[in-house]
């Protein structure tokens, strides 16, 4: 009997090792908005899948900055003094006065682009720090693909994005490298403010056979300016964002922010084992979500591949 | 409220002391209603952070955002003596304008600097913690500034200035040059605030446009708050205030991030803030009442 008590004891202590004491993750987002929001609760989420349970083995702070830098490097040092486990901040300018504020709290960001022109990691292999975590970089080699796949005759790709948003740029770069390869010419329009969406968008018709948008704040939010200039030229016309699908874009594949958090979870769990951030190199977003749009296909002459149409998870009719 | 969480409100409310010593020369000195603080700020930090970034000595790329500011605060003055036109409308124009100005100047909307030397970096190998350290320099500078615009404010010109803000038509009569001194004070408080925008990229690692949001609500705060706790009719004591307020003004917000205990949510930072500065502004004034 003793034996069998010492034994199940010994199980117990295997299968729950961590379980004796409450884990702090302090988690801290520029602003709140349903993204981000998204983001936060599937890091949550994320840690409780893991066996890591807010109120009972895990203490789970969250503060948003309420859109204020400054706030947002005194929520840094709130948690640095607080010496969390884990700090995972949610978005650049919250993880960057996160990385100021502590050489040693290991931490993990999310919604990040480009974590390395923002100074939080060396490189993407070896962050080096007590930093790394995950990129929302947008999957552009799948949305090349994506266009190939519908629309095999599109040679020039014209893309419309803000020259003032760090993001698109980095996004359109980079997408100007991996388009010859897909056999694809970039063509681009630029609108510095969401007034100017539509006439850069009319400046592309005659130039380009597809219309591409990055996921840019100032164009999504004009999005249906572009529709219009879509529709009426018989133009597809593709976003890097899922939700744009509905607001009448012909196709996206996406990952949407709650996977994002589950998956930067994930990370967090790797660090709570002992692993350390200097040595776990940077992930990017998975992005696997594939929205169609068959209204929009319609009206912009396009029809959609039965493929295309089977393996979506979620078809606007 | 941890000891690295109190110390770095301590910092923030110095780096802020800059924009609340502009304020109270902008506001109280020369009764300018200036908004242009709101870019002023954001373009000092990404004057600073490109300079910085580009290889120039950080108290040189410091003493360029103070010049940056300078020029901005310029600008809202010639509009408003030169143009004539009202000063709150004029600093509003130069504050949207400098919205596009700090993109062109950055390049982008968010520049890092966090591995970059800046004016802390020789500071942080005396073996001394970050949290000190920064508070501690910052507080240095502060005590400068708060010396020498008081020597300042004393001077000739200085009380040409403060005659020119309390009754510009008198000044006039008595034979002063009221825009010289407008465009001096205006340049003056904004080269301050382009300093705490370098200083704040500084300590905190980057640079970003939307930075400047609400520093002239911040601004105020502390020359309000400020005059509260330290009533005072010498100006080197209302400086000070200026400070104290600022660094109270901080430690509300820290108390405020630390109040979930008591059921807030994250999202009610921002009123739990505007109580506790509500509540330093009035308790002085209770307790007036109850000795008087």
């Amino acid at each position: 009997m003793r034996t069998l008590l010492l034994g199940l004891a010994a199980a117990a202590a295997i299968a729950l090792p961590a379980r004796a004491e409450t884990v702090t993750v302090a988690v801290t987002a520029i602003v709140e908005h349903p993204a981000l929001d998204a983001c936060r609760d599937g890091i949550r989420d994320g840690l409780a899948a893991a066996g890591y349970k807010d109120g009972e083995n895990l203490k789970f702070i969250y503060e948003s900055a309420q859109g204020n830098p400054a706030t947002a490097a005194q929520i840094a040092r709130q948690f640095v003094g607080e010496q969390p486990a884990v700090i995972v901040p949610i978005s650049t300018p919250s993880a960057q006065a996160v990385a100021a504020a502590t050489k040693e709290i290991p931490t993990i960001f999310t919604a990040v682009t480009d974590p390395v022109a923002a100074e939080l990691v060396a490189s993407i292999d070896k962050p080096g720090g007590n930093v790394t975590g995950l990129s929302d970089m947008s999957p552009l080699a799948d949305h090349l693909a994506l266009v190939k796949e519908i629309t095999p005759a599109v040679k020039t790709l014209g893309v419309i994005y803000n020259p003032g948003e760090t993001n698109s740029v980095a996004l359109v770069a980079r997408l100007k490298e991996l388009a010859p390869a897909a056999g694809i010419e970039v063509v681009e329009s630029t609108a510095t403010k969401s007034a100017d969406v539509q006439a850069a968008a009319r400046a592309l018709v005659g130039k380009v056979e597809a219309l591409y948008v990055p996921t840019d704040n100032t164009v999504v939010s004009a999005l249906e300016a572009i529709v219009a200039v879509a529709e009426q030229n018989k133009l597809p016309f593709y976003t890097a964002d899922t939700d744009s699908v509905a607001r009448g874009a012909m196709a996206s594949i996406g990952f949407n922010y709650y996977d994002v958090g589950k998956q930067a979870a994930e990370m967090v769990v790797r660090v709570l084992k002992g692993e350390k951030p200097a040595e776990m190199a940077v992930e990017f977003a998975n992005g696997t979500d594939l929205v169609v749009n068959k209204k929009a296909a319609a009206a912009m002459g396009v029809t959609l591949p039965e493929a295309v149409i089977a393996r979506a998870s979620k078809v606007v009719e | 409220m941890t000891s690295i969480a109190f110390w770095g409100a301590v910092e923030l409310g110095l780096v802020y002391a800059f924009v609340g010593i502009g304020v109270y020369l902008a506001f109280r000195i020369l009764d300018f209603p200036d908004l242009t603080v709101d870019g002023s700020f954001p373009l000092g930090a990404g004057v600073a952070a490109v300079l910085i970034t580009s290889g120039v000595n950080p108290w040189l790329a410091s003493l360029a955002a103070m010049v940056a500011g300078a020029m901005a605060g310029l600008v809202t003055a010639t509009l408003n003596v030169r143009f004539k036109i009202l000063h709150l409308l004029a600093s509003i124009l130069t504050m949207i304008a400098l919205f596009s100005v700090n993109l062109r100047v950055m390049g982008r909307p968010n520049i890092a600097i966090i591995t970059q030397e800046t004016v802390l970096t020789p500071f942080y190998s005396l073996g001394i913690p970050d949290y000190y350290v920064r508070p501690a320099f910052v507080g240095v500078l502060v005590a400068v500034a708060v010396f020498l615009v008081a020597r300042f404010l004393s001077s000739d010109f200085g009380l040409a200035m403060r005659a020119t803000g309390a009754n510009q038509r008198m000044a006039r009569a008595n034979g002063i040059d009221t825009g010289v001194h407008v465009y001096t004070g205006m340049a003056l408080s904004n080269a301050l605030v382009g300093l705490a925008g370098a200083l704040f990229a500084q300590t905190n690692g980057f640079a970003d446009v939307t930075s400047g949001l609400g520093t002239i609500v911040v601004g105020l705060a502390a020359v309000i708050v400020g005059e509260t706790l330290l009533p005072s009719r010498y100006i080197a004591l209302a400086l000070v205030g200026c400070v104290l307020g600022s660094v109270v003004y901080r430690i509300a917000v820290q108390l405020a991030l630390s109040a979930d205990v008591i059921g807030l949510k994250a999202s009610d930072l921002n009123l739990a803030t505007a109580v506790l500065v509500t509540i330093a502004l009035v308790l002085p004034r209770l307790r007036g009442r109850g000795s008087a």
